[in-house]
């Protein structure tokens, strides 16, 4: 067995809007079993990720078997997430709990192009657990700051490229590269989203301090 | 130095300590091959190795791969390297096999690690609280776990002076987004010094007992950078969970089923934020403290630095 299946994916942390905007997928070899990439806009690489936010809504949307798709929101957008047969302990969660109610989740990207050539990002999820508000906001501050770690390197990437005499010492970034090979969204409407994100949070608290 | 050079010199080095042999005997060898009869130069080291091997009644492994280089015992994360460290010896075991010298733990100011020594490498005895320099000594795994093997190469040198052992602790921080298999109430080989975890009532090395419950947890704790196996022995998992062995036992004889004591478990903590603290061995850390993160986060400081970004 080669190192890289030995080593678990780590679960990244991303908010729905970049999430959704991750319809590039890639394998880094051409093993049968390599695992699979969701490239994220600001520049990363993700085989896993780990969500959180407000279960909205859930429905079965399966024809012969159970198909359970639940809508999870976060500050940015809306994640899409489905479980059938093969997630039963998912799929369970998704029948038996009642929306409105916060959760985490663990799963993978999966993408999906429709007949008109759009390309939906959706979850297929490892494990969903309802959590408390303590939990969702700690995922939103977490989130915030991986997701600007990792526009920061794109920039510095970016810089680079435009000044290559400068002498940056800015580390290669070659999922940076990809991106911006592969996607023309700009990576500050991301950083936008993570204020968003984070401002929605302060004023929470500030309503939850006076009150 | 000519490539050719350059590979007899490091042949030369690796046999000088097993053979009479000369430099200019090294590099005729290799340049027969080379020169004459057009073998790539990797393939002709091999050969001429290999003779010098076959000379010196040695196996591959008992000579180091083109010298040993100084480490620290935290820095071990690969099998088969040749390495150099000054470690104190603090405790030695029984060995469990003839083959075998000694056994026993290793520690240097970053970390410790086992050791093995054969019984054929013929090097003087270690002392419980010793202090050694050890010189090409080859690192090895298992499951997961490091340990370094003494051989017939190894050149042991005791330091006359005390050496700080460090306990090799690690932190982590992040949500619990995996609880592994062998997880919940387990059952463990009774054999004395066994304590292997049975596998449909059969233990790896004794095969069919009657094993002992015992609880714990494998799980991946991930902070979005890294996956970090945390493993929670039972009192850990009695902590985390407030489930103590004895109601496990009862959950589970109720059920007439053990996993659901791991199913309970699993809704209780994937999903949870944690910080822990303890011990590492291999790519596991032992959870001693640990603290659910409950309270707040601080959006703060980050809003700060993406407003000026």
């Amino acid at each position: 067995m080669s190192q890289t299946e030995l080593t678990r994916e780590v679960a990244r942390r991303v908010f729905a809007s970049e999430f959704n905007d991750s319809t590039y997928t890639f394998k880094e070899s051409d093993d049968e079993r390599a695992p699979n990439y969701a490239l994220l806009p600001t520049g990363d690489r993700a085989n896993r990720v780990f969500i959180a936010g407000t279960l909205t809504e859930t429905e079965d949307v399966g024809d012969d078997s159970e198909y359970w798709r639940g809508r999870v929101v976060d500050p940015t957008g809306t994640f899409f997430v489905y479980a059938g047969q093969y997630q039963p302990e998912a799929a369970a969660v998704l029948r038996d709990t009642e929306p409105p109610a916060y959760v985490a989740i663990v799963g993978k990207p999966r993408t999906y192009e429709t007949d008109d050539g759009t390309v939906n990002v959706s979850v297929r999820p490892e494990s969903i657990a309802v959590v408390d508000a303590a939990t969702r906001d700690r995922w939103v501050v977490e989130c915030a700051e991986r997701t600007l770690d990792r526009i920061e390197a794109f920039e510095e990437w970016e810089a680079e490229q435009e000044a290559p005499e400068s002498g940056s010492t800015a580390p290669t970034n070659e999922y940076a590269q990809m991106a911006h090979e592969r996607y023309d969204s700009p990576v500050i409407n991301y950083r936008n989203d993570v204020i968003a994100a984070l401002e929605q949070l302060e004023e929470t608290d500030d309503v939850e301090a006076t009150a | 130095m000519s490539d050719v050079r350059q590979h007899a010199d490091d042949i030369h080095e690796q046999f000088s300590d097993h053979l009479e042999l000369s430099l200019e005997d090294v590099e005729e060898r290799l340049t027969t091959l080379v020169d004459e009869y057009k073998v790539p130069i990797d393939e002709a080291r091999r050969s001429v190795t290999n003779h010098y091997l076959e000379e010196a009644g040695l196996e591959r492994d008992d000579i180091s791969q083109g010298g040993s280089e100084a480490a620290n015992i935290e820095d071990v994360d690969e099998p088969e390297q040749w390495i150099d460290i000054t470690a104190k010896v603090i405790e030695l075991w029984d060995p469990r096999s003839d083959s075998v010298a000694q056994v026993g733990l290793l520690g240097d100011p970053t970390g410790t690690i086992k050791f093995t020594k054969w019984a054929k490498s013929d090097l003087p005895a270690l002392e419980e609280g010793g202090v050694y320099d050890l010189r090409n000594v080859v690192t090895d795994e298992y499951q997961g776990r490091y340990s370094v093997k003494l051989n017939s190469t190894t050149v042991v040198e005791e330091r006359d002076e005390e050496l700080e052992v460090g306990d090799d602790t690690s932190e982590v921080e992040g949500a619990l987004v995996d609880m592994q298999r062998g997880s919940g109430l387990i059952k463990r080989c009774p054999k004395e010094d066994c304590t292997r975890v049975l596998q449909n009532g059969r233990c790896n090395e004794h095969g069919e007992v009657e094993g002992e419950f015992d609880l714990r947890i494998k799980a991946v704790v991930d902070d979005g950078i890294d996956a970090h196996e945390v493993i929670f022995d039972k009192d850990a998992t009695e902590d985390l969970t407030g489930l103590s062995l004895e109601e496990a036992k009862e959950m589970a004889m109720d059920a007439l089923d053990t996993t659901i004591v791991a199913d309970e478990i699993m809704d209780d903590i994937v999903g949870t934020y944690y910080r822990i603290e303890g011990p590492t061995f291999g790519r596991y850390v032992l959870a001693d403290e640990v603290a659910e993160l409950d309270g707040p986060a601080d959006a703060e400081q980050l809003l700060i630095r993406a407003r000026s970004m």
